[in-house]
């Protein structure tokens, strides 16, 4: 079975989720697992290390941002860069969106935070990638009550 | 408080929030969250009525405590009447609730299954979006059943707005994954197809998706895809970036779309038609071309999109593994990104070029690049990029540079992260064994494995040197001596204690006669290890001391007294007990002919799989594992492997008038192959088939016959004047083929007579040189398949030019060898037309195939080849060189083969003028 996104996770340095996404089943505590086991193997690469980890039979596509850490877990013959970048192009439409995004803004608006992301990606695949789009969409529920 | 700040938020939930931020310790929030939750839960149980929004609000707070990680066991109900609010902030609440909370109370899913047919049902497509994703989040089999049907026709519909299209597209596709048999294939699908061609780059970006996974599961119905695709991909690699607007990220033109379409591509094999193929190959072109224009912008994310769409371009290439110039291009890029300033891009250099170096076309470019790969595996700081680097070495290794690979591989095992370590043992076993020309080498090589990295040297990798030196007895000697020399060492590891216990009782008789190794010696050197070791090993060096005993008389007393001890025969260990036990009386009671002929010296092992191929295999899963042979891979990507096999001693020793000396072996274990040469092409069925034939001159792998029955592979090595052919009978049909026989016509042996329905069997040709030759062994087949008798005759690409060896040699050398072989008859020279269109990379992996190296900076015109091999036979070696000057503009070619023998030169020049 073909399956491309298996989650999304943000993270803090301490650990502390502020996103997961997840594309696929897991009971609590493998989800409770996952989290601890990717914060363990993102947080201890440095700069010059690749974007990538090996993670259990799959792989994370991760980048910092600050204190944060977006990972993305996917296939291992998924294509490594066209996540990162996608990781990049959702950074950018969050910035945009709360206006020079920082942690405490995923803290307070985590249910906004979850439109963002289906608009985005959706099903474990890429939905979107137009940020004027994806923008114009959230303006536009932002305008509804 | 940025949320209460904006103004636009749940100003009780942002204080909630705040609170829970504040709390000191885990006591205090668990007190708070406490106090929220008797709050949240009296409301809902008041009297009074509460509004959307207050049930809003505590909707959305029991989310925040559950996603802090605390348990919600209320809320559900008020949840689900959200749902049917007609206010898009509360009916979002209300998903999003549960859509993270999903929950298989069977009242609940009814009722929102309810909420979500009416919202689908409203033609609000802001509506239909929630309601579309909170199927494609959920996905339950419930929902599928509910809904499955109902989402085919809302994608298709002609007034169905673009972003509910989207929504619609990957709601089914996570039906599909979650619940095939739910999701109804009709007349949608045909239409889904022309959604790759639909204005809308968001819809295309979506359905690309959606159709790929269903092309995946039935590519037939899909077909159609592929022309659509190419033609949308073209559109966008030729736009100038302007053009997408909305879709150009950082100067790249829609490059998420890019990549999937090339994905969607993968599917399938190259397309038939060929304007589709040239269009698809001009895109490729261009996108190969765009990676070396100059940046368009500094920014690392312009360079990412661009070399994101470009590595999907190379795994398509290597996907179709069919156009030589395209492969050899990819892998010249690749060649550049291994030196490149970013980390990334190192990294997925070494990974690509892992599968490039599989593929016929690009193996020998992939080899130029050893000493930038060799120079990573040293320098990289990132462990999984060395280990990238291993995996390459690996991949691009042959006889050629087995010896430097092997030995880099070695010295990086010291340093290696104990992570991968075990691989790395497994892979140079491997690599030793598969291209040990010479067995002493293969033996140091393993001892040194077990020297460097002991602790990670598995049960499979000491058994199988142990069968290597049981079934060649050239290297009995060495290896004894070997492990003998290696136990001398104060602490060595158990793994070694195992391997120079089981070859000195086998074989320590052979360096019995020097007095510094004498049986006594020996036996002194292996107990004085005794007492260290576990007692698997323990229980092996017993079984050693009785060989002794067979072997060096003069010992009998000694071992005895040990094996008399208490310590031995009062083990506490029943399994030691017990051998010294029986060893002991076994000495005493047997004469010295019962004795050699129960601890005579072991059988050779039978030939089959490695075990430790097997065991990487199993570690890397299928699929994994780059090819080391030049074995074709699958349209899925995975790969088989072929056994590695030793050349068993038994062979060839037939006396035979024909040059060729050619021997089988029926083997079992056959089904491991199957589908090697899946990526074959049809013939007609022929009696006497050669049709095949030369496409094996350059190569050693691939089909060499097929029909509607029967398929048959070949895979063959070739090792100086020795050769061994793999003959894979393939059964494509349902029915068993009786009375299944293959002979030669030099030489007969049955395989197995029954081939099942579907199944393979395989067959091993033993082959020898024994002077040169023109005519090829013909291989003839019989079977019986549903009553009628099948005749099959097919040539085996047996020929001259297998049994070249590459020289290297100096332009100098070449051309006084070229003098001495002056004789007219000793130049054959051939002047054609070429037949393929002329290109030098094709030209030199056919010339490199055809086995001589090729020689750089000989020839004064760098577009001419020039070679220089030398074909072993039994009886002789002969020595060639040669020559191909290419013509392009008149398309011909000229060809000048010299060496010793007329014939020789005669049947060369006629075998590789015919490849051009």
């Amino acid at each position: 079975m073909i399956w491309k996104i298996r989650f999304i996770l943000i993270q803090n340095r301490a650990g502390k989720t502020r996103l997961a996404k997840w594309y696929m089943q897991f009971d609590d505590d493998e989800k409770q697992k996952l989290i601890e086991e990717v914060h363990a193997v993102v947080t201890v690469r440095d700069a010059k290390h690749t974007n990538f980890v090996e993670f259990r039979n799959f792989k994370i596509i991760y980048r910092r941002y600050a204190g944060l850490y977006f990972c993305i877990c996917v296939d291992v013959t998924d294509n490594n860069l066209a996540y990162l970048e996608g990781i990049h192009n959702f950074v950018e439409v969050l910035n945009e969106y709360f206006h020079n995004v920082c942690e405490l803004d995923l803290v307070f608006n985590f249910y906004k935070v979850y439109t963002v992301v289906d608009e985005m990606f959706l099903a474990g695949e890429i939905r979107e990638t137009s940020q004027t789009k994806v923008l114009k969409q959230l303006l536009m529920l932002q305008s509804l009550e | 408080m940025p949320a209460v700040s904006k103004g636009d938020g749940m100003r009780g939930l942002a204080v909630f929030i705040s609170d829970i931020r504040n709390c000191k310790s885990k006591e205090a929030e668990i007190k708070r969250i406490n106090k929220e939750l008797a709050n949240i839960r009296s409301k809902f149980k008041g009297d009074k009525a509460l509004d959307g929004y207050s049930k809003k609000k505590y909707v959305c707070k029991l989310l925040f405590i559950f996603l802090l990680g605390h348990d919600i066991d209320f809320g559900h109900m008020e949840a689900v009447n959200l749902l049917s609010s007609n206010k898009y902030t509360e009916k979002q609440i209300g998903y999003l609730f549960i859509s993270v909370l999903v929950n298989s109370n069977s009242d609940l899913i009814r009722l929102i299954n309810n909420a979500i047919k009416n919202d689908l049902a409203s033609r609000n497509p802001t509506f239909m979006n929630l309601a579309l994703h909170c199927i494609a989040n959920v996905g339950s089999r419930e929902m599928a059943e509910a809904f499955a049907s109902e989402i085919p026709s809302i994608l298709v519909a002609g007034d169905t707005m673009d972003s509910v299209k989207q929504s619609a597209a990957l709601c089914l596709l996570r039906l599909n994954r979650t619940s095939t048999d739910l999701v109804p294939m009709g007349e949608w699908t045909a239409r889904v197809v022309h959604l790759l061609n639909d204005q809308h780059l968001g819809v295309v970006t979506a359905a690309a998706s959606l159709i790929t996974t269903l092309a995946q599961k039935s590519p037939d119905d899909f077909k159609t895809s592929i022309s659509l695709a190419v033609a949308r991909l073209s559109r966008i690699v030729t736009s100038a970036s302007i053009d997408l607007q909305d879709y150009t990220y950082y100067f790249v033109a829609a490059p998420w779309l890019s990549v999937k379409l090339l994905r969607l591509l993968q599917c399938y094999p190259p397309p038939e038609d060929a304007a589709i193929r040239s269009r698809l190959t001009e895109c490729l072109e261009t996108i190969l071309n765009k990676a070396q224009e100059p940046p368009k912008s500094k920014k690392v994310q312009h360079s990412n999109a661009k070399n994101a769409v470009l590595f999907e371009a190379i795994t398509l290439i290597i996907h179709h593994d069919s156009e030589p110039t395209l492969l050899v291009r990819a892998c010249n890029q690749l060649g550049q990104f291994l030196q490149h300033r970013e980390t990334n891009l190192r990294y997925l250099a070494l990974e690509s070029m892992c599968t490039l170096a599989s593929s016929e076309f690009s193996h020998e470019t992939v080899k130029t690049h050893i000493e930038t790969v060799i120079n990573a595996l040293k320098t990289e700081r990132d462990v999984s990029v060395r280990q990238r680097a291993v995996d390459l070495l690996y991949a691009m290794c042959d006889r050629s540079n087995a010896k430097q690979i092997v030995a880099e591989m070695l010295s990086y095992l010291e340093t290696a992260d104990y992570s991968i370590r075990e691989e790395i043992v497994l892979k140079v076993a491997i690599l030793a064994e598969k291209y040990a020309v010479d067995y002493t080498w293969y033996v140091d090589t393993i001892l040194n494995l077990i020297r460097i990295a002991g602790d990670y040297v598995s049960e499979e990798v000491w058994y199988r040197v142990i069968q290597i030196v049981i079934n060649r007895d050239d290297v009995q000697g060495y290896a004894a001596k070997t492990v003998f020399e290696a136990l001398q060492a104060p602490a060595c590891h158990e793994n070694l204690v195992k391997v120079g216990g089981y070859i000195l009782g086998e074989f320590g008789n052979l360096i019995a006669g020097d007095s510094r190794s004498s049986p006594l010696v020996q036996f002194n050197l292996l107990h004085s290890k005794f007492h260290l070791c576990s007692v698997p090993t323990r229980a092996l060096l017993l079984s050693a001391y009785i060989k002794f005993i067979n072997l060096f008389p003069e010992v009998k007393t000694t071992i005895q007294d040990v094996l008399r001890s208490d310590s031995q025969l009062r083990n506490a260990d029943v399994e030691l007990q017990q051998r010294a036990v029986e060893y002991l009386r076994l000495s005493c009671i047997a004469s010295t002919d019962i004795l050699a002929t129960v601890l005579e010296e072991m059988p050779p092992f039978p030939e089959r799989e490695s075990s430790i191929l097997a065991k990487l295999k199993r570690k890397k899963g299928p699929g994994n594992l780059p090819d080391i042979d030049d074995a074709r891979r699958h349209v899925n990507g995975s790969t088989e492997h072929s056994e590695i096999t030793e050349h068993t001693k038994k062979g060839s020793t037939h006396p035979f008038d024909d040059p060729l000396n050619l021997s089988s072996t029926p083997s079992t274990g056959a089904s491991l192959l199957v589908d090697v040469f899946s990526d074959s092409t049809t013939l007609a069925p022929v009696d006497v088939s050669e049709e095949n034939f030369p496409r094996f001159v350059c190569k050693n792998n691939g089909v060499i016959f097929e029909n509607q029955l029967l398929q048959i592979g070949l895979k063959s090595e070739y090792r100086q004047n020795l050769g061994r052919m793999y003959v894979f009978f393939g059964n494509k049909t349902s029915t068993q083929f009786l009375s299944f026989s293959a002979s030669l016509n030099v030489h007969a042996k049955t395989v197995e007579p029954i081939i099942e329905g579907g199944a393979q069997v395989q067959q091993i040709l033993n082959i020898e040189c024994i002077s040169d030759f023109t005519d090829a062994p013909l291989l003839s087949i019989q079977f019986r398949y549903g009553g009628a008798l099948q005749n099959i005759a097919v040539k085996l690409p047996v020929m001259l030019n297998k049994f070249f060896q590459p020289t290297e040699m100096t332009s100098q050398d070449f051309f006084q060898r070229w003098k001495q072989l002056g004789i007219p008859q000793q130049e054959v020279q051939k002047i054609f037309k070429a037949k393929h269109p002329m290109d030098t990379e094709v030209a030199k992996a056919k010339i490199l195939g055809f086995g001589v190296a090729l020689l750089d900076g000989v020839d004064p015109n760098p577009a001419n080849f020039v070679g220089a091999g030398v074909i072993h036979t039994k009886n002789t070696q002969v020595g060639c060189l040669l020559r191909l000057e290419p013509n392009t503009q008149a398309q011909m070619y000229r060809l000048t083969l010299r060496t010793s023998r007329d014939s020789v030169s005669q049947r060369l020049c006629d075998l590789l003028s015919e490849q051009f």
